[in-house]
């Protein structure tokens, strides 16, 4: 992880640079993310090397000092980060994690975002993901690992109308068009 | 005068609205609210379709799903057309154009009504007994004819340009039935705060009370009650009120099917809207409000137009404001008939008479139509009827014998009492029981979380109907009912006739064309399981899988057999309960949409340049890159010369990736890969071999350790996420101790080959923070670095067979980096290739590809590779299965070798055996196939790769490989067919 540091700018041609369905569906650009696993030994190590709380629930997000972590399992994180964290904080993770016991993997380019926001987001998004939406089944603050029809997807309920979904950058067009084609049967 | 058998009042249609339509080419009117049948019997038009096999003239038969005749095609266009729709379920709309089917050249002069007259030639099993010989008149002459004879509506040949949508929901309460029973568990589970979807297949929610003018629930007319049930659930937010929604399956754990039409009731004018709706619903609770279906009688020629079942006549009569007819003729073993005939009198239809099959009929609506002067024939039965193409009248028989009276009438109505429709339940897998005082199968215990309310459940009184449908509810209203009718008797089996059984038919299933006789000829010819029954008749076999029939067909059954009903059981209900477009089931995934179509972050580039693309898994990779009027075979040539020669770049990027990372990483990949892993120094690579359990390679890919503690481990395009799913099998089952953890990184790095002898004079400009010289950075040796300004992982690896550099980059910068090398590549004339020059330059070098070169049945000794095996380690996947003594004993295994052929212009077919003489009789003895060929532009001749039974010591044979257009005579040679020391590989 010692090469993350660029030595020239060079802009990223995102997945889905340039779309746009309507305000209810905006691509997410940019930003770091890293896939985090550690053993339950080093949770509290790493919660206060990152200055995020990981010990949630399972499905639960956990956001600091504009740091998100996703927690997707008992030893995962998605950990959402803006572009400039992406070094320190693999490194503030190799320092305080001593006996190496962790994986981080770059996974910034990997996925991609899209936002969806407003009254009928979860009549869109079970165009074609089976989860129950209702707050009492997936209450603010939950994010999962789920699918879209055919793509493999993260869902993370930001508020009680707005969701943010992580998708494989070559998944994303796919599931951008089928977004598109679902929020047709909705009017805006 | 239009519309001559339309009241001027009643009714649920908006008589201030007139719609057109036509039907088989003539014009019609009719109104909103109508549908297509309401609106024919309107107009006088009862004639609708032929039958199945005998093609007899049928007409609307009822008023709902279970139609069995009145199937129609329906559409404006050949792309908006859907056959074999049930007319009563189709909503009139203006300009809606249907046809009849089974017919030619019309409904009123039909060909194949020949078969009617030679129906005696035509009994069940007919088709089994008949046509066993000659064997091949089945493909060429029988099969051809019988279907064009048989079948129902035409297939449209225009795709169909209808969109199609798909929703999951979750729920507390899903009630399929809008009925009063389905209503009042709507309401009482909406009282308790759960989430409640109520659906219904019919335009409108209230099922029976849409048609009940008489019965009073709470104090209010049913209709009034209704509009104030509908508008208590509205205010309901949670509650999802879905009309024109059929509950068409229920799937494991309650997950329901539902079928929601959205454009079908307006003529679907705009395809940019979905032409309807699946929905999958997860539901807590189930309760199948789904009423039950009045049964038909089983008498001499029941089948004529104009004979219909009695509540069907009603409803046309209470709902749509229409006279079914001038002069009914009613026969019955069941109370409600009685209201059909007393109300068909009040709207000014005479009465010829009401033939009950029961001698003691009694109660109030008996009572009413005595009082009415309605003549009642007790204890009788219906012997023949006469009409043509309707029924003009029928002979009434007392049961204790005597002579028949005829009498004259247009319609003939008929109720053998109520089926309840119990489908869903025992697509539930619920246990049916049969209840001797109602004839009928009731749900017994249900296998999942639902319950049946209403009529479904055998119950007979509105206000029982009502309750039930509250208590499955969750609530425990009591409903306050009056003037409500009890819909009790019944009749099932055929009625007696006292006639020549062999010279008469009495319709049992209308839609297959099966009569009483054909179950007992089943019988007789040693059927007896109903289910064996079914399939000698096809009784209950047609797209409405028995709803009026299979009640009758057991009653037929029971006496000849001497077993009551439930001893004889009854057929199992199956998913849909009415057919559903296929366009449902595809939903989205159609076109474009079908799969993810995955592109790389190079991906535009190529296409820009003119590729060709292929498909590997659900990837688009670029094949070749054809310059002006360049073939494959051409552009090939020239991409493998540039590489060869100078320098070429190829996108690699689809290639699996997975960051194995942990302080026991290298220990997990000893346990996973047959290679020996804990001396490989960071920096480095190595290629790995990945067998499954029994022995058989099942991936490969190079693998670079970039610390101690980190790999990245590649693996194939396909492959990508079998081997993350079987590494996360293993590490989670088999080695949860270890330290490592594993992660898909296949889509965070572009990942660039540049391949070549220039290749490093191309890269070596762009390298910042390493030194890439031959010294400093040997072949299979990586390094952490810059190139063009953002991170990469430089491997120097090959699979062309000549210097090469893959740099995996970031994703996004995939595309910059990309034109950055192709820019520094200028002045080496760098040359973009494809998966094709690929395959042909790995081949000449004797690299396999896993899935082409093997195929499941494949060692590693197989491919010459059980070198790479680390023989100190303990264990690995696969390590016992290859010490089977099985593979021991095997002297003759398939074996990697090259093949050259004695022509070196042929190009051999991949996939063609190779036989030691081409002269010896069939069948063969196969020595091997060939698993890769290509023209070879370095050798400037042909290549093969092929498995070879005891292939290494073949080496120098000649064999040969029959062909379509001649034997090829082959050599046995070497499989590394250019540069075998590898010099190349190391410049």
């Amino acid at each position: 992880m010692d090469n993350l540091v660029q030595t020239k700018p060079m802009p990223r041609l995102f997945p889905l640079s340039g779309k746009a369905i309507d305000r209810r569906c905006t691509p997410v650009n940019g930003g770091a993310r890293f896939s985090l696993r550690l053993p339950a030994a080093s949770i509290s190590t790493a919660s206060a090397a990152l200055g995020v709380e990981l010990a949630v629930p399972v499905n639960r997000a956990s956001a600091a000092n504009g740091r998100t972590a996703l927690r997707l399992g008992p030893d995962e994180w998605l950990l959402l980060l803006s572009e400039a964290e992406a070094v320190p904080v693999a490194a503030v993770l190799e320092a305080r994690l001593t006996d190496g016991r962790y994986s981080l993997a770059d996974i910034s380019h990997r996925q991609t975002g899209v936002v969806l926001e407003g009254t009928a987001v979860t009549d869109i998004l079970n165009g074609g993901c089976p989860l129950d939406f209702d707050l009492a089944a997936f209450p603010v603050g939950m994010a999962t690992r789920t699918i879209f029809c055919k793509a493999e997807a993260v869902l993370w309920r930001q508020s009680e109308g707005r969701f943010h979904l992580e998708v494989w950058r070559s998944f994303a067009p796919y599931v951008w068009n089928l977004l598109a084609i679902v929020s047709r049967e909705y009017a805006v | 005068m239009t519309q001559p058998y339309r009241l001027s009042t009643g009714g649920r249609i908006d008589r201030s609205r007139t719609l057109t339509f036509s039907f088989d080419g003539k014009h019609y009117t009719g109104h909103p609210g109508d549908t297509l049948a309401s609106a024919l019997l309107a107009n006088g038009v009862h004639l609708v379709g032929r039958s199945f096999k005998y093609h007899r003239p049928r007409g609307i038969l009822t008023a709902g799903g279970e139609e069995p005749n009145a199937l129609v095609g329906v559409g404006r266009d050949d792309a908006h057309f859907t056959p074999n729709l049930r007319a009563t379920q189709v909503e009139l709309y203006d300009g809606l154009t249907s046809e009849s089917q089974n017919r030619s050249p019309s409904l009123m002069r039909d060909y194949g009504a020949v078969n009617d007259v030679f129906w005696r030639f035509f009994p069940a099993g007919f088709y089994y007994k008949t046509f066993m010989w000659p064997r091949k008149a089945w493909t060429k002459f029988f099969e051809p004819r019988i279907r064009e004879m048989a079948g129902l509506g035409r297939s449209p040949k225009t795709a169909d340009a209808a969109r199609y949508a798909q929703r999951f929901a979750h729920c507390d309460v899903l009630v399929v039935g809008a009925g009063p029973a389905g209503l009042a568990a709507a309401l009482a589970a909406a009282k308790t705060g759960a989430r409640v979807i109520l659906c219904d297949e019919q335009s409108e929610p209230g099922g029976s009370l849409l048609a009940e003018p008489e019965a009073m629930i709470d104090g209010l007319a049913a209709a009034e009650w209704l509009k104030a049930a509908l508008v208590q659930l509205a205010a309901y937010p949670q509650v999802k009120i879905l009309p024109r929604t059929i509950a068409f399956g229920y799937f494991p754990h309650n997950m329901i099917g539902l079928a929601q039409s959205l454009t079908d009731h307006d003529g679907e004018w705009d395809d940019s809207k979905p032409r309807g709706r699946l929905w999958q619903v997860r539901a807590k609770q189930v309760v199948i409000a789904a009423g039950a279906i009045e049964r038909p009688l089983v008498f001499p020629d029941n089948d004529r137009p104009g004979i219909m079942l009695a509540e069907a006549a009603r409803i046309y009569l209470e709902r749509y404001g229409v006279l079914p007819g001038r002069r009914a003729l009613v026969f019955t073993a069941n109370d409600v008939a009685y209201r059909t005939a007393l109300a068909l009198h009040r709207a000014g239809c005479a009465i010829a008479g009401i033939v009950d099959l029961r001698p003691d009929a009694g109660g109030p609506l008996v009572t009413a139509a005595q009082k009415a002067g309605l003549p009642v024939f007790p204890a009788s039965t219906i012997a023949g009827t006469d009409g043509r193409l309707r029924v003009t009248g029928a002979t009434i028989k007392p049961i204790a014998g005597g002579s028949g009276q005829h009498v004259s009438c247009d319609v003939l109505l008929m109720s053998g009492g109520f089926t309840p429709s119990v489908h869903l339940f025992s697509q539930s897998r619920g246990k049916l029981v049969f209840d001797s005082t109602l004839d009928a199968f009731l749900p017994g215990a249900p296998a999942e979380a639902c319950s049946v309310a209403g009529s479904a459940a055998g119950l007979q009184s509105l206000k029982e109907v009502l309750d039930s449908g509250a208590a499955a509810g969750g609530g425990a209203a009591s409903y306050q009912v009056a003037n409500a009718p009890l819909a009790q008797g019944g009749f099932i089996g055929a009625v007696p006739y006292h006639g020549d059984p062999g010279s008469v038919r009495a319709f049992l299933d209308y839609q297959n064309d099966v009569t009483a006789k054909d179950v007992v000829l089943a019988l007789r010819e040693g059927m007896r399981s109903v289910e064996h029954v079914k399939r000698f008749t096809t009784n209950g076999m047609a797209t409405d899988q028995g709803k009026l029939s299979n009640m009758n067909a057991l009653g037929i059954m029971a006496p000849v057999l001497n077993k009551p009903v439930p001893a004889i059981g009854t057929t199992t209900f199956r998913m849909p309960y009415t057919p559903v477009p296929f366009g449902y089931f595809g939903g989205y995934a159609r076109g474009e949409l079908f799969e993810p179509e995955r592109r790389t972050a190079i991906h535009s580039w190529a296409a820009a340049q003119g590729a060709v693309f292929e498909d590997v898994s659900l990837w688009k990779r670029a094949r070749y890159f054809p310059r002006g009027t360049e073939d494959m075979r051409q552009a090939v040539a020239r991409e493998c010369r540039a590489v060869r020669n100078g320098v070429g770049i190829f996108d690699a990027s689809t290639l699996g990736k997975i960051e194995v990372v942990g302080p026991d990483a290298a220990e997990f990949l000893n346990r996973m890969y047959i290679n020996a892993w804990t001396k490989l120094q960071p920096g480095k690579l190595r290629y790995g071999i990945l067998l499954r359990e029994d022995g058989f390679v099942i991936d490969d890919g190079v693998i670079g350790r970039i610390s101690d503690t980190r790999f990245h481990v590649t693996t194939t395009t396909g492959g990508a996420a079998r081997v993350l799913t079987m590494m996360e099998d293993y590490l989670q089952t088999e080695f949860p101790e270890l330290d490592v953890w594993l992660t898909s990184t296949t889509e965070q790095y572009a990942v660039i080959a540049v391949q070549g002898p220039m290749a490093r004079e191309v890269v070596q400009p762009l390298v910042e923070g390493a030194d890439i010289s031959a010294e400093a950075m040997p072949h299979m040796s990586m390094v952490e670095c810059r190139i063009a300004g953002v991170p990469a992982r430089l491997f120097r690896v090959s699979f062309t067979g000549e210097l090469g550099f893959e740099i995996n980059v970031p994703a996004d910068y995939g595309r910059a980096v990309w034109e950055d090398l192709m820019e520094s590549g200028r002045p080496y004339g760098i040359t973009p290739y494809g998966t094709e020059t690929m395959h042909v330059l790995r081949a000449e070098k004797g690299y396999i590809i896993v899935g082409q070169e093997t195929d499941g049945t494949v060692t590693p000794d197989d491919v010459g590779y059980a070198g790479m095996i680390g023989k100190a380690k303990p264990d690995f996947v696969g390590k016992r299965a290859l010490a089977r003594a099985a593979f021991a004993a095997q002297t003759n295994r398939k074996q990697l070798v090259g093949l050259l052929t004695d022509d070196p212009a042929h190009v051999l077919e991949e996939g063609a055996h190779i036989v030691a003489d081409p002269a010896q009789p069939k069948p063969m003895t196969m020595l091997g196939h060939v698993t890769s060929s290509y023209w070879s532009d370095a050798l400037g001749r042909s290549i093969a790769l092929a498995l070879l039974r005891d292939g290494r010591a073949r080496t120098g044979e000649q064999l040969y490989v029959p062909l379509e257009n001649g034997n090829a005579r082959v050599t046995v040679v070497s499989s590394v067919f250019y540069d075998p020391e590898g010099v190349r590989l190391n410049g």
